[in-house]
């Protein structure tokens, strides 16, 4: 069997680098995720003309949480569930906060707000296509995390 | 006087909030009566009807105005209809509002009702791949518990709140809504009670995240020279409706995004969204928080009740728990906060939830809510936000 390994949203992520893609306003360099391709949504940019960009790999966490309940369809839960923490991260360069789930092994406990993470792809849940990866935040192991 | 921006509240009403599993249209019709009862005015007298929209009941929710008006009885009433999630409500009174203001129409009753399925609530049906709703639920898993999550976790992290302090804002609302007739959940709990509830979104518990509801408001709005011919004295009147938008960059990561806009080449501006919704209210009123009696606030978690303490003004930032602590937000203290027991007690029923805010604060400031009455209550603010940028802020006075 060739099960084939694909992003679950399309555009979102390079699992490759990986990395999330993004796109910068060629005139007011304002950063979007998702990318932003038609209008720039700067209020004082009429800009039409984006670049196509990857996001800073490491951040610093704003705050994070966990679902303990199985969160609702279109969600594609693993039986029996298993809880997994999320994480709001703050990138510098890009002035930008991304949400994430936090990398399988790692919960609540493991992490805090400062925390520094990478982000990791893996696997989302695994249909008859093959798997669906998504993008994750890991906790730097070894990291000066306060 | 020529610049006066009030419009008078005639009358309030509610259906009463619970999972009642009937069709909304029941809800809004009978909130409706019940307003229009208080009002002392008749359905026929009404010349403007608002509806405010719920998105998970069918056609007949997203054209709310045209199927309640349908329901009371055609009478030629000119109509609107209006989602803007939750602030649907706030959306539907506002549109009264400016055409009562722009001399178009007398008498407005503005409605919204909500029959709501079990548990989280999740994106509309169908695979919509270009809907950040949708996205988010089947992407991330990310409920609408997990931004409260962030949000109380934030606090904690920056303000040095704790499990207490959630739970305590629990036990707080549900002592102010136990004799409310209007609520679905009146029932005394203990602080130990909450922290024994199990986490649903850390550090949020249980009993700390507001149900979904089945429920009904209305409101009956008039010209303050109606109000006068039709011998309606000494009304509440609406003094302010704020429904801004946030300001770009929105800085602060909310349902349902995968992200913030980005700060790089935009400064921040000086208010958040949230605080953005109440200061526009403040300023259209023209007073500040010391004025108000009391406040209504979109508690969809007991740690965001916190939030808007900050977020309308009734303390700096970072100050919440410390007034909290103080009792100053329990009836009796300095600035009661959700009397009504909130959404706390009466779970979310999305459209009417920020015309039920009005009902409440028309309710004390006429000195109407009994047992949990707010003494002496001259001004009221309420305060939402809700999904895309959506947020509103009432101010009434009497």
């Amino acid at each position: 069997m060739t099960a084939e390994v694909t992003p679950v949203v399309e555009g979102f992520f390079d699992p490759s680098i990986p990395a999330l893609l993004g796109s910068r306003c060629t005139d007011c360099a304002t950063v979007f995720f998702p990318a932003e391709e038609t209008w720039c949504r700067n209020p004082r940019c009429t800009s039409t003309t984006f670049d196509s960009i990857t996001l800073s790999q490491r951040g610093r966490i704003w705050s994070f949480t966990d679902a303990q309940y199985q969160p609702p369809e279109p969600y594609v839960s693993a039986d029996p569930y298993v809880p997994f923490a999320l994480a709001a991260v703050e990138l510098e360069a890009e002035g930008i906060v991304v949400l994430g789930q936090v990398a399988s092994g790692f919960g609540v406990a493991d992490i805090a707000v400062g925390d520094e993470v990478e982000l990791i792809v893996e696997v989302l849940y695994t249909d008859d296509e093959g798997d669906k990866v998504v993008w994750k935040w890991k906790p730097i192991k070894g990291a000066d995390n306060g | 006087m020529a610049d006066d921006k009030r419009v008078a509240v005639a009358g309030v009403g509610m259906h009463p909030w619970g999972k009642w599993g009937r069709n909304f249209v029941e809800y809004g019709v009978a909130a409706a009566r019940t307003a229009l009862a208080d009002a002392g005015i008749a359905w026929e007298d009404v010349d403007y009807v608002a509806g405010a929209d719920t998105i998970r009941n069918g056609y007949p929710g997203f054209i709310a105005g045209a199927t309640f008006a349908q329901a009371l009885g055609w009478t030629g009433a000119r109509v609107s209809s209006c989602y803007a999630a939750c602030a649907s409500g706030a959306a539907a009174i506002s549109n009264a509002r400016a055409q009562i203001l722009a001399g178009l129409a007398e008498v407005a009753l503005v409605v919204g009702a909500d029959t709501t399925p079990k548990g989280f609530f999740k994106p509309v049906g169908g695979e919509r791949r270009d809907d950040p709703d949708w996205l988010r639920f089947h992407v991330l898993g990310a409920t609408n518990p997990t931004y409260f999550g962030l949000y109380a976790q934030r606090r904690k992290a920056l303000y040095g709140a704790t499990d207490e302090d959630f739970a305590q804002v629990k036990v707080k609302n549900a002592a102010h809504g136990l004799s409310n007739e209007n609520a679905r959940y009146r029932k005394e709990v203990t602080i130990e009670e909450v922290l024994a509830s199990p986490i649903v979104a850390d550090p949020l518990r249980l009993l700390e995240i507001c149900a979904t509801s089945d429920g009904g408001a209305a409101v009956v709005l008039c010209s303050m020279d109606y109000a006068k011919a039709h011998g309606i004295t000494n009304p509440v009147t609406v003094n302010a409706v704020s429904t801004v938008t946030p300001t770009y960059p929105n800085t602060v990561i909310e349902m349902p995004n995968f992200a913030t806009d980005s700060s790089v080449s935009v400064a921040v501006g000086e208010r958040t969204f949230r605080s953005s919704i109440a200061h526009a209210a403040y300023e259209e009123a023209g007073i500040g928080p010391e004025d108000v009696s009391l406040a209504e606030v979109y508690d969809l978690s007991s740690a965001l009740e916190l939030d808007w303490y900050e977020d309308i003004g009734l303390c700096g930032e970072g100050e919440a728990e410390q007034l909290l602590r103080s009792g100053a937000t329990a009836i009796g203290g300095r600035i009661p906060v959700n009397p009504s027991g909130g959404l706390s007690c009466f779970g979310e029923a999305i459209p009417a939830q920020a015309i039920a805010q009005v009902c409440e604060s028309t309710w004390q400031l006429r000195g109407q809510a009994t047992g949990r009455q707010v003494e002496g209550a001259k001004v009221a603010v309420t305060a939402n936000q809700g999904l895309f940028g959506h947020g509103s802020s009432v101010i009434l006075a009497r």
